[in-house]
């Protein structure tokens, strides 16, 4: 019952991130590996108000999710949106991968390799719930990346900009027929899915010790769960982001914790040999 | 007629491989320190890697960020075999290059249900999927106890003297090199390969014609992993002591993938020049500066500008500045 409470309270955070990263590949035919920097970017900026400017950890949100938004909308500018042609989902894996490096580089050089934590005080106090105790942390986090899903499935689904995503989403070249912006579209896509990562980023700092190199942990679960939810689906995205997390929990406690990270590729490998185009992939996606 | 196969084009290439290889043969009697000559082992083991890495993702257009499955896997059956016979044998130690070929069977072995999984995806899925696998392998490595876990394999130490010690890799390096080159140019010649072409350039249009599709991409997959467990096998011999983030480390999926892009995907060529400018360069900053985040930010940077200004590569640059300069002189000859 905790590894199930736990599963699904940090399965979220796990969902909201990938819900970004599912949502650039849908629009964009991009595969964001840096996503997994961007998390910890997010968690040394809310780090840095925290520890030099004294500003709470989720106040500080007000701040690093707009900055997150702008540095989205700047590296789209000047880089993805140069990519273009057949190769182009191949390639913009190596330029975010560049990327990634040059952030993990800057980011070791300022920061040390040392590892951090965020706290504060409903980080180190606990609650008891189903028997276990968590640390308020945990809830406050659930509830803000409910919160955040919830806002951006409302963009999605009930407004205006939110259906010219979903358009472009569907087929782009549809889209830009029936006079949507699909170029303003990806741009802003991509800032919002850079955007959740200062959320998700600063919850995984409060609830795991980080450095630079803890994305390459970060992106191989995100990258996991968008295939194994299938790629381009929201609601995959957010499925197997509990999934992941409740199964690796399971298996943690009733097993062994040293094989429950393995156990997500385990079910990956099972899923993708039925169904290769994922949970909730598009039938398209299937080759004989 | 192309500019690529007027006789002047083709001797001056000829010229160019024979000076290129006359370099790497005598490298080793031109440069006596030991650092250079390690610098050298390793720009080796990474330009076979990425031409044998480019045989099946550069042709195919399947992107494998996890050609470190199969390096990792030849590394660590280097490792455990090695454990089991004595470097002190009649031959000196050589004997042991010999079970490189066991890492490369090995690394096949593993590639095939690797293959069969992740080749039923299109190509996007297959590279997120590689990365996936990629890290199942490097968690393998982590907790199974064969492995020796987080704390590695010791290998056996080889009673060679220090100062011809890399020299005895150098060649072995050398020789993986000129098999991967061989077997990647006669794939590409070969029936074979053009079916790999086909499915790069359009796959259901080339199911279409009858070639079959799923075959021919495990065949290619199966056989550019023998030459990266090889490789795998020479590092792990090399460096005496493996450990799991280290032969199976992300940061070499994506240096092979780098820098068949920097030179020219899907060209022969190109991964050669890739990974002899890149590898040097790395290591020699490294042993200069030995400052590794730094060296992160000058990667990444230098990467950018290839993709953004030459996203086909070095090697692919080249050729269109020739086309479009023997198509202004045709263009002029025209004119008169």
């Amino acid at each position: 019952m905790g590894a199930l409470t736990d599963g699904v309270l940090t399965g979220s955070v796990y969902a909201l991130m990938a819900t970004g990263l599912t949502l650039v590949f849908g629009v964009m035919d991009i595969i964001n590996v840096a996503q997994g920097i961007f998390v910890i970017l997010g968690a040394y900026l809310s780090y840095t108000l925290q520890v030099h400017f004294g500003i709470d950890l989720f106040l500080g949100l007000l701040i690093t999710i707009p900055t997150m938004f702008l540095v989205g909308i700047v590296i789209e500018r000047a880089f993805l949106a140069r990519l273009k042609g057949p190769e182009k989902t191949a390639m913009s894996i190596l330029v975010t991968y560049a990327i990634s490096l040059v952030i993990e580089g800057l980011l070791n050089e300022i920061f040390s390799v040392n590892n951090v934590q965020l706290s504060a005080s409903y980080v180190n106090e606990s609650f008891k719930l189903f028997g276990i105790y968590l640390p308020y942390i945990y809830l406050d986090g659930f509830l803000l990346a409910i919160g955040l899903l919830g806002a951006l499935y409302f963009m999605l689904y009930r407004t205006r900009f939110g259906a010219s995503i979903r358009a472009s989403l569907a087929d782009q070249s549809a889209a830009a027929l029936v006079g949507i912006d699909v170029k303003k579209v990806s741009t802003i896509c991509f800032g919002i899915g850079i955007a959740v990562t200062a959320a998700g980023g600063m919850i995984f700092g409060a609830t795991n010790s980080f450095n630079a190199s803890t994305s390459y942990d970060l992106i191989s679960r995100l990258l996991t769960i968008i295939v194994l939810g299938g790629m381009g689906s929201l609601a995959g995205a957010l499925v197997a982001g509990i999934l992941m997390v409740t199964l690796e929990d399971l298996v943690g406690v009733l097993w062994s914790p040293v094989w429950s990270t393995m156990s997500f590729f385990v079910v990956l490998i099972i899923v993708l040999s039925l169904r290769p185009q994922g949970l909730f992939g598009k039938q398209s996606a299937r080759v004989a | 007629m192309t500019e690529r196969s007027t006789p002047r084009w083709r001797q001056a290439s000829t010229a160019v491989w024979l000076v290129a290889g006359l370099l790497a043969l005598l490298f080793p009697v031109l440069e006596h320190n030991a650092a250079y000559q390690q610098i050298g082992v390793y720009t080796l083991i990474f330009t076979a890697c990425a031409t044998s890495w480019n045989m099946f993702s550069g042709y195919s257009g399947y992107v494998n960020l996890g050609a470190g499955v199969s390096y990792g896997t030849g590394a660590y059956t280097m490792a455990i075999v090695s454990r089991h016979l004595d470097p002190n044998n009649a031959q000196g130690g050589a004997s042991l290059f010999w079970v490189c070929l066991l890492s490369g069977v090995a690394a096949m072995v593993v590639a095939y249900p690797i293959g069969l999984v992740a080749l039923r995806v299109r190509r996007h899925t297959f590279v997120v999927i590689t990365i996936a696998i990629f890290f199942t392998f490097q968690l393998i490595a982590i907790n199974a106890s064969f492995t020796g876990g987080t704390g590695g394999l010791f290998l056996p130490y080889i009673p060679w003297n220090a100062s011809y010690y890399d020299v005895p890799f150098y060649y072995v390096g050398l020789a993986m090199v000129i098999f991967a080159i061989v077997l990647s140019a006669l794939v590409r010649r070969s029936r074979f390969g053009l079916q790999l072409l086909a499915i790069r350039d359009d796959e259901d249009r080339a199911m279409g014609l009858g070639v079959e599709v799923g075959k021919i991409k495990l065949t290619g997959y199966v056989m550019s992993a023998f030459t990266i467990g090889m490789c795998g096998g020479l590092f792990a011999l090399l460096q005496g002591q493996i450990y799991p983030q280290f032969v199976f480390n992300p940061l070499f999926d994506i240096s092979i993938a780098l820098m068949c892009f920097f030179g020219g995907f899907g060209t022969l060529v190109g991964p050669i020049l890739g990974a002899v400018v890149l590898e040097s360069s790395q290591q020699y900053l490294t042993v200069q500066y030995s400052n590794g985040s730094l060296y992160l930010i000058l990667f990444g940077a230098l990467f950018l500008v290839v993709i953004l200004f030459m996203p086909q590569g070095i090697v692919v640059f080249i050729r269109q500045k020739r086309k479009q300069r023997s198509d202004r002189r045709i263009a002029a000859l025209g004119a008169q």
